[in-house]
């Protein structure tokens, strides 16, 4: 066997096992689906997502996420092309947009806690809390991984072991873009319409 | 939420143990380990302990780990099951027996969530981890370092289980804790958050294996083993990897979202505040009934070999055995509900339910008789694996019968919740799952042992078994029918049950005994080893890969990896030579090999530092852990000499000196 179909044979089984885990991941998500949708309307007296949801949040965050699966994309393509410069600047601008994205959640949480209406409120908010405060857990750890893996290629540059995580961690990314896709449609256009 | 200023959280010297009950459970595992230690000090052994066991990441040794940690926790879990019936047999009336209340609902809660996650699983993940490679002709699983990982959260599982009897209090909630019961107004102690941080530390690490083994069989067959040529085990082990995949994600978000209620206040499952309390068993019951079949396929794959090894014959129905195997992945995921018809979900969900819980028993049945033809003008050799197998074919049937039965919603109206129910998922998991994998470990031990296993101790094992189970839980199916409710812990004399609890309790002592003749199998065939030894590599005439090599097997499992055209590519192999066809000279390659690694070990304490520290809410010490784990990945990430090369001049070497002890050629 060619050393380099060797190399090959040994990628697969990683790229193999990270979809596999991705898709885990898809049913981990989806089980918080389902109970968001058992409890959204069990709010218990306290205020429905037609209350409390602020669009105009909402349609900041989607954009910016959705850019910044843009830019990773460019990232990857630089990676491919082994422009580390081109590498590091476009995973710095998708980090930056992670950390907006992030941001504007804590904010809208935080804006929720501070007018009596945090998880404790009701089956509902319990259920939005976790649902959406996992995906921004998943975008936390995201990352903290962008961080390590920045260093990696700002350290030892584009090899074949870096550009593999690259592509996990774009993955990762993606992946959770088409969470929030579902989270923006499910828990806040749904709970946009007037009950 | 209160006692997070604290320094120590919840934990203080109440904690530990303060009657003789809990006093004695805690003396029993403090003991254990304390004298665990001892020996392996007397001995000088801790050296050979760390370098050739906990730190390795030969499969081969992960599984037999995970099997000795396994028969560890079913001697634990038995005991539970004793002290249950006895308590049963004798109290009655005026007389309260020798456990109250609480300590009888920490027990049977104990006795499940052992007995399914780390019996069950243990010698599952075990068997697999032994065999499975080998049969698909590869040298490793996937991902090794994973696999090492996936060991020690189970193993942190374990610990905590156990670590509830010293200090603090196990769940009294029943092995799936369904609120309101198990939410902190009606159990305010850490059992419960023992239970969950148990299960959830310990589902990550099956999870994580799930992803590990199916990698393995979709990427590391060898040259020519197509799909419809793998053995049925590796079918079998497939087919449940894949119900791990898509049932553990949900256990781990119920197991969280009951924390969350616990810990922090939320409305999940709370009686009050919009909380659902039948989510909760829907979701427990979602990944809870795959998990029945996750346990009952691979031990389903290791009967298929067992029952064409002992008859001289080819598996019969291949393919539907394979198809039969994939209905049941499909199927077991539309039965859920069956747990719960009484919930009140109406007339048309439980007639669909119903139906589909019937239907999920043909595939079943299709592979019963599978091996009744296998069998069939065979040349059947009635070794000790044949014997777990003809007992599971008779238990299994008859409670697949009365499973059939509970199917039915109007029946199950009457009897859900009585001891029927109990007798009928412990005839299928006893026979199914316990008896399957017994019959893996007698079959498979010579491989990795390099002997048999005593035949007459074997044997005695397993009529005590067969016996003793009867005993133990025919007089259940009619105690159910008089009207029995499960965990019971007192009765009136009036009701008439207590000769057939006395029958019951009889029952197991016998099943202990043959417990008993199990250990004292192991103990005598180390004894005889010489007289037992395999020098073939093939002691039962086998028929698919693993029986080719030298027993016990290389650490490198092939020293040339084989290639295969058949589906019983050993037993075609003996045929050639038998013909007089020559054998082609091997070829030797260079192999690559993992090294070594503790950071699996050191991401299970750190994982233990979490799971202690949300238990007792001290959050310092789980933050300790949870950057710990941090740090071990990073640090194993950036090492880039995890493997170690054998030149094919050294492989040469170390297999013709295998071969040669092996009595191969």
């Amino acid at each position: 066997m060619s050393s380099s179909a060797t190399v090959q044979a040994d990628d697969s089984k990683p790229i193999l096992g990270f979809w596999i885990y991705i898709m885990t991941d898809c049913v981990l998500f989806a089980s918080l689906f389902a109970t968001y949708a058992v409890l959204y309307k069990s709010t218990a007296g306290g205020p429905s997502g037609y209350q409390l949801f602020a669009l105009k949040n909402v349609l900041a965050e989607t954009l910016i996420l959705l850019t910044s699966s843009f830019t990773c994309g460019l990232a990857m393509l630089a990676a491919h092309r082994d422009d580390r410069k081109q590498t590091l600047f476009w995973f710095a601008v998708t980090f930056a947009l992670g950390v907006a994205f992030l941001t504007i959640e804590l904010t809208e949480f935080r804006h929720f806690v501070v007018t009596g209406n945090s998880w404790r409120r009701s089956g509902f908010l319990s259920a939005f809390f976790t649902l959406v405060g996992t995906h921004g857990l998943h975008i936390t750890i995201g990352l903290m991984w962008m961080v390590i893996l920045m260093w990696q290629v700002f350290k030892c540059g584009l090899a074949r072991v870096t550009i593999r995580r690259l592509t996990f961690l774009s993955m990762f990314w993606h992946f959770l873009d088409i969470i929030w896709i579902f989270i923006f449609t499910i828990v806040y256009l749904r709970g946009a319409i007037a009950p | 939420m209160i006692e997070f200023a604290s320094l120590l959280g919840k934990l203080n010297w109440s904690a530990l143990p303060q009657d003789p009950i809990t006093a004695g459970g805690a003396a029993t595992v403090v003991g254990g380990v304390l004298g665990v230690m001892a020996l392996l000090t007397y001995f000088k052994r801790w050296k050979w302990l760390w370098k050739e066991w906990l730190t390795s990441l030969d499969p081969k040794k992960i599984g037999v780990m995970y099997i000795v940690v396994a028969v560890v926790m079913l001697v634990r879990a038995g005991t539970d099951a004793l002290m249950m019936r006895t308590q049963q047999a004798i109290s009655v009336g005026s007389n309260h027996g020798i456990l109250d209340s609480n300590h009888f609902q920490q027990i049977f809660s104990a006795h499940g969530t052992i007995m399914i996650f780390f019996v069950g699983m243990g010698l599952m993940f075990g068997l697999i981890n032994l065999i499975m490679p080998l049969q698909i002709g590869s040298r490793d699983v996937a991902f090794p370092f994973l696999n090492s990982i996936s060991f020690w959260l189970f193993f942190v599982g374990v610990v905590l289980v156990n670590l509830s009897l010293v200090i603090g209090a196990f769940s009294a909630a029943g092995w799936l804790a369904y609120p309101p019961l198990s939410e902190l107004r009606y159990s305010p102690g850490v059992g419960v958050d023992y239970w969950i941080w148990s299960l959830e530390i310990a589902g990550i690490g099956s999870l994580l294996s799930g992803i590990n083994f199916l990698t393995t069989i979709i990427k590391m067959r060898c040259k020519g083993m197509t799909l419809m040529k793998m053995p049925m085990f590796v079918w079998t082990v497939m087919g449940a990897m894949t119900l791990v995949i898509f049932a553990f994600p949900i256990l781990t978000v119920t197991l969280t979202l009951l924390y969350l209620d616990r810990t922090f206040g939320m409305h999940f499952f709370t009686a009050g505040d919009g909380g659902n309390m039948m989510m909760y068993v829907n979701l427990i019951w979602a990944w809870g009934h795959p998990e029945v079949y996750i346990l009952v396929l691979p031990a389903f794959g290791v009967f298929s070999e067992v029952v064409a090894t002992f008859s001289r014959k080819r598996l019969f129905g291949y393919t539907s055995m394979v198809w039969a195997t994939w209905a049941i992945v499909a199927l077991s995921f539309s039965v859920w509900l069956h747990h719960f018809f009484t919930m009140g979900a109406g007339a048309d969900v439980n007639s669909f339910f119903g139906i589909m819980t019937m239907i999920i028993a043909v595939p079943t049945g299709v592979k019963i008789f599978n091996w009744l033809f296998t069998m069939y003008r065979g040349r059947i050799l009635f070794a000790t694996p044949m014997r777990w197998f003809m007992g599971f074919v008779v238990l299994f049937t008859l409670g697949g019968i009365a499973g059939v039965l509970l199917g039915v919603p109007a029946i199950d109206f009457q009897l859900h919740n009585s001891l029927f129910l109990v007798a009928h998922f412990h005839t299928m998991i006893v026979s199914g799952v316990l008896f399957g994998y017994f019959a893996g470990i007698t079959y498979w031990f010579p491989k990795f042992a390099g002997f048999r296993l005593n035949e007459r101790f074997g044997n005695y094992a397993f009529w005590c078994w067969f016996i003793g189970f009867i005993l133990a839980f025919g007089p259940l199916y009619v105690l159910g029918l008089m009207g029995a409710t499960r965990r019971l812990d007192h009765y009136s004399a009036s009701l008439g049950y207590q000769p057939l609890f006395i029958v019951a309790g009889i029952g197991v002592g016998i099943i202990a005994l043959g417990v008993t003749a199990q250990l004292l199998q192991v103990f005598v065939s180390i004894r005889q080893r010489h007289e037992s030894r395999d020098t073939t590599g093939d002691p039962w005439n086998g028929r698919t890969l693993e029986w080719s090599t030298p027993s016990p097997v290389p650490y490198y499992n092939y020293a040339v990896t084989p290639e295969v055209d058949n589906r019983d590519p050993f037993w075609a192999v003996k045929q050639a030579r038998t013909a007089g066809v020559a054998v082609e000279p091997q070829h030797y390659e260079a192999i690559t090999l993992p090294k070594n690694s503790a950071i699996g070990l050191y991401i299970g304490i750190f994982s233990f530092l979490i799971g202690f520290g949300a238990i007792w809410h001290i959050v310092w010490l789980a933050a300790i852990g949870l950057f710990g784990a941090f740090v071990c990945i990073l640090i194993r990430c950036n090492d880039d000499h995890t493997e170690h090369h054998i030149s094919a001049k050294k492989l040469e070497q170390l297999d013709k000196q295998a071969r040669a002890q092996g009595g191969l050629a």
